[in-house]
């Protein structure tokens, strides 16, 4: 019997929050016109956060690969952008998919290393590469060694004629980066590897019993979050202007943060690694003055939410009430004169 | 002449990395978990040391006393209260939420005692040496140490194979259902092997604080080196932590030889090469 079926992706709520995000798009993408310097320094930091937050969330939350250690893609990222701008004479914007390119390079063999370690030790795995990359790059002293560098004016002023048009440069380069990697992490889970991922998300065992090769996809989803993450992170230092090896490696700044991000906002859901910036930077803009009492509460809240509600925010809405975003479910519509038949 | 004792200083220094190990290697031997807020408890009990010795004056290495008693009660609490509720299939809570708890401890820490780096003062023992022989001197704190992280492993050892608490570890390590079957309580036995880890982390806590400087910073990296020793070593194996110490030691005290800056590297790099060449450590027991 031949059964005429079709995979259905949207659903209401999906179709409400796609035109939302395309709302938001247009609204921001024309953010130069209605906000100020500082607005769009705030904007360029949450997407930053957007898109490390989502790709970590793909790593750990989708093909359980918890890292630890995502800093030493961002710290590559800026390393790559300061060498080939400040070296090898690159303009800046094409340095960031270049630094994308040499970290998906890095992490093959960096992958056949750490695959060898199972679950947790591959999480301590991946810090104690963050750290030899943080080692290596205070022992390149053309690139300032220890103590950092800082990218020469001319480098910064070549990119567009006034300081303003720059700083839209900047944010634009930002937002579309973020589109880029949100619209990338979409489409991959709706192709078949996408189905693969969830599938692994849920159940290992059961995965691979159904045919899914478990490590060739794990190994993908390793290379393209590096290749995003350092990316991310060559933007970051190209709007910070200077780079020392413990801004680049930083844990805090470029993985615990995200990891409280993706976790209160919902692990292993498009959604969440949104939401949770979103709550992390109104958290912040309120708490920033406690300093150090803020990573430490932020702490206490990722592991309450860990505890009491493991799927975040978006997930107790997501199960609650069934919505999503963004189109990504799949739901099987047979044909309705096949079904009489 | 300069190069063996360059070695052996190594060899001394990895007794202190066997000590973080032996405390990692505990907990994951008995129930599967990797505790990542390790170095920054090896903090904390420095910072207890520091308060034992300043409030009661006692003499720092005597501090170990209160101090790892102290530490057993917060693992055993830690344990039954927060991280029994984190074990299951699922490897993603007890990674997150002992990573929040690595954070915690740090920010608290640089809350409470500032980012001034500190350090337990013990007098005349903490320079006082021996030549071995011609042109080879050992320290004495060092060689205390090292003695230390021997002692450590071998009751650790002892207990785990002729002991009933160890046949309980063993029980339920190799099933935690049976293991409840008859009569153990699972709950209480976790609680037990975390209160012993961090027992053996109070020792190397106070260790750290006489012999080097600390800060609430410092806790990542000692939990980094313990994690080393325990894959060179090979998992579930608990003189395999002290190879796997050892090694640590003597590659990090040859590559600081060749220059300052490449004594970390160096050790990292040993690590990673016994990770591409076996994987499964050196002296493996279990695997998984």
């Amino acid at each position: 019997m031949n059964v005429a079926f079709r995979v259905e992706h949207g659903s209401r709520s999906s179709q409400v929050g796609v035109v939302l995000f395309a709302a938001l798009l247009v609204l921001l993408v024309a953010a130069p016109a209605w906000g100020g310097r500082d607005d769009l320094r705030l904007l360029s930091e949450i997407y930053a956060y957007v898109a490390l937050a989502s790709l970590w969330n793909l790593l750990a939350g989708y093909a359980g690969l918890v890292s630890v250690g995502q800093q030493a893609f961002v710290g590559l990222g800026g390393y790559v952008l300061f060498a080939s701008t400040i070296i090898g004479g690159l303009h800046p914007l094409v340095a960031v998919p270049l630094a994308g390119a040499v970290a998906a390079v890095v992490a093959l063999p960096t992958a056949g290393l750490l695959f060898r370690l199972r679950g947790h030790y591959f999480a301590i795995g991946t810090w104690v590469v963050a750290e030899v990359f943080r080692l290596i790059a205070s022992q390149i002293s053309t690139l300032g060694g220890g103590s950092g560098i800082s990218l020469p004016s001319g480098i910064v002023i070549a990119m567009a004629s006034t300081r303003q048009w720059r700083e839209f440069l900047m944010y634009w380069v930002a937002l579309a980066l973020v589109a880029v990697v949100l619209g990338a992490i979409v489409l991959l889970l709706r192709s078949r590897y996408g189905l693969a991922l969830t599938a692994i998300r849920d159940n290992e065992l059961a995965a691979r019993s159904n045919g899914v090769d478990v490590v060739s996809t794990k190994l993908v989803v390793y290379v393209l979050t590096a290749f995003g993450t350092a990316m991310v992170g060559a933007l970051i230092f190209l709007q910070k202007l200077r780079i020392s090896p413990d801004t680049a490696f930083s844990i805090n700044d470029w993985t615990a943060f995200v990891i409280f991000i993706t976790v209160i906002g919902g692990i292993g859901r498009v959604e969440g690694p949104i939401i949770g910036t979103l709550v992390f930077f109104l958290l912040r803009q309120t708490l920033a003055d406690l300093g150090s009492l803020y990573l430490l509460m932020l702490g206490a809240v990722a592991i309450a939410v860990m505890l009491v509600a493991p799927k975040g925010i978006w997930g107790f809405f997501a199960e609650r009430f069934g919505w999503q975003l963004l189109p990504l479910q799949r739901r099987l519509r047979l044909a309705a004169d096949v079904r009489t038949t | 002449m300069h190069w063996v004792n360059i070695i052996i200083q190594g060899v001394l220094i990895g007794g202190l990395y066997a000590m973080f190990a032996a405390g990692l290697a505990l907990i994951f031997g008995v129930m599967r978990l990797v505790n990542i807020a390790h170095g920054d408890l090896i903090v904390l009990a420095a910072y207890l040391a520091l308060m034992v010795t300043d409030t009661i004056g006692l003499d720092p290495l005597l501090a170990i006393v209160i101090v790892v008693p102290i530490m057993a009660v917060i693992g055993y609490a830690l344990q039954r209260g927060l991280l029994n509720r984190t074990l299951g299939d699922d490897l993603l809570p007890p990674l997150l939420v002992t990573f929040g708890l690595s954070i915690i401890i740090q920010n608290g820490l640089l809350e409470l005692f500032t980012a001034d780096s500190r350090r337990l003062r013990v007098g005349a023992i903490e320079v006082a040496t021996f030549p071995l022989f011609e042109g080879v001197w050992i320290g004495i704190l060092p060689l205390l140490q090292f003695a230390a992280a021997i002692a450590v492993i071998g009751a650790l050892q002892v207990l785990f194979y002729r002991s009933a608490l160890g046949r309980a570890f063993r029980a339920t390590a190799d099933d935690a259902a049976v293991a409840q079957l008859m009569g153990l309580d699972n709950r209480h036995i976790f609680a037990l092997a975390m209160a012993l880890s961090l027992a053996v982390v109070a020792i190397a806590g106070v260790f750290i604080a006489v012999r080097t400087n600390f800060d609430p910073a410092i806790g990542p990296t000692r939990l980094i080196f313990g994690f080393e020793a325990v894959i060179i070593g090979g998992l579930g194996s608990m003189w395999g932590t002290l190879a796997g110490g050892i090694i640590l030691g003597v590659a990090q005290a040859i590559g600081a030889q060749i220059d300052p800056g490449w004594q970390l590297l160096a050790g990292h790099l040993a690590f990673l090469a016994i990770l591409a060449v076996r994987p499964e450590g050196l002296f493996p027991k279990v695997r998984g």
